[in-house]
């Protein structure tokens, strides 16, 4: 701990860690002010928010399976090639031959199909508890983007092992694109690169899958949380508000008004 | 506010105006070329895919009143008893599967969703909207039966040899 302490207080931490030890309330929150990595999550959090029932985790639970899925993902790029003759075969190497391939694979294919399920009951919840109305209109339209960019994303990682039901699979699912009133035959078209799925519709759901739809999702994300953090926090539910009940006021708490909050201080007295 | 620069002035069009202008018309300009380079460089002109026409062997290959699939085409070719050809497509016209001839039932039938057709192609059944189209056939000179997949032609249009 001495040791610790020398070195935190020293000129290099320091140099880092401008704020210093988050030894005090105000420096805890300089600490999470001034970090890059931090400063997305509000300083102080509402102590009802952090109640299970009040979110039941879902949203953090699907951005812990986002973080898997890139960092699986990551790992599964290292053996598979897009491409027809080899990507059924590097599948299967991975599955049978790559040490730990199996394990990795299957936590990618998990996290997957995983990541779908609970990013529409984190939909439900949001929905069921009206945590969609203003000022989070907006938020939650981000949030449908990010489900249609989680279903796409499953979508392109369904075709790449390149087996009979990914082919299929899309074969169908582009069909149903190519109803599209007059721009669906283009749609197909510029999706599969050609007319039949072949090498062109692999690397092209491959470069979806892998780069863009990753990076959309991840600015999405990152707006998403900010704009929990600027709509007020994460509602606890609307049950406190319509009580007029005091919340644990840790932050800034907007979904109290702030005449709420000084009339429950004069009764108090 | 009072105006404490009138050279500042909003109102008058003035070089700060005439260069906003002439900076958000070369961005527009550049992004409405990027959108094009974009799309026509993501649709591509030359397709490495199965031929569109092609030979499928000599007449005589085919007995009488015979079914054929032909899986890399993804056609069948078809004999009637008067001995005339016609070639269908084996895509199904409700979501692309393949579909099957079931030679006892003398149906064509679709794994993925039930569809179903008679031996001409038409709907007899299950959720296709429209009838498995009819390719062209033609004997070239040398006696070999031709499929072009690029000409779709009528129900009675056939080959006779």
């Amino acid at each position: 701990m001495k040791y610790y302490d020398k070195i935190m207080k020293g000129r290099i931490a320091r140099s880092i860690f401008r704020t210093g030890l988050p030894t005090s309330n105000y420096r805890k929150s300089l600490v999470i002010l001034n970090n890059l990595f931090l400063h997305i999550h509000p300083v102080k959090v509402k102590k009802s928010t952090l109640k299970f029932t009040s979110t039941f985790y879902l949203g953090a639970l699907s951005f812990g399976l986002f973080i898997i899925l890139v960092v699986t993902g990551i790992y599964l790029m290292f053996y598979y090639h897009p491409s027809v003759p080899l990507a059924y075969r590097d599948m299967k190497d991975l599955e049978f031959a790559v040490s730990n391939g199996k394990l990795l694979r299957n936590l990618h294919r998990w996290s997957a199909h995983a990541m779908v399920l609970i990013v529409f009951l984190h939909m439900l919840r949001v929905f069921f508890h009206r945590a969609f109305r203003p000022p989070k209109e907006f938020n939650w339209v981000i949030g449908v983007f990010l489900f249609v960019s989680t279903l796409l994303l499953s979508y392109t990682g369904y075709l790449l092992p390149w087996d009979q039901l990914a082919y299929w699979a899309v074969s169908v699912g582009t069909n149903m694109m190519k109803a599209t009133p007059i721009i669906g035959d283009d749609i197909r078209f510029l999706l599969l690169g050609g007319n039949v799925i072949g090498e062109n519709a692999l690397l092209r759901f491959y470069v979806l899958h892998c780069v863009i739809l990753p990076l959309v999702i991840t600015m999405l994300i990152g707006v998403h949380f900010w704009r929990i953090r600027k709509d007020g926090g994460l509602s606890s539910g609307s049950k406190q508000v319509a009580d007029g009940k005091r919340d644990m006021i840790l932050g800034k708490n907007l979904g109290v008004s702030t005449e709420e909050v000084l009339n429950d201080r004069d009764a108090e007295k | 506010m009072e105006n404490r620069n009138a050279q500042k002035d909003d109102s008058v069009y003035g070089r700060r105006q005439f260069f906003v202008a002439m900076g958000s018309g070369a961005l527009a300009l550049a992004t409405t070329g990027g959108l094009v380079l974009t799309g026509n460089f993501l649709r591509p002109n030359v397709l490495f895919e199965p031929p569109a026409k092609f030979l499928v062997g000599k007449p005589n290959q085919y007995p009488l009143d015979s079914v054929v699939y032909l899986a890399k085409p993804k056609i069948l070719v078809i004999r009637e008893k008067e001995g005339y050809f016609y070639a269908l497509s084996t895509v199904c016209t409700h979501l692309g599967c393949i579909v099957n001839w079931k030679a006892q039932e003398e149906i064509i039938a679709c794994p993925c969703h039930g569809s179903r057709f008679n031996k001409l192609g038409e709907v007899t059944g299950g959720p296709a909207p429209k009838p498995l189209p009819h390719f062209a056939m033609n004997l070239t000179v040398d006696g070999y039966l031709e499929v072009d997949k690029n000409v779709l032609v009528d129900l009675s249009d056939v080959l006779k040899i």
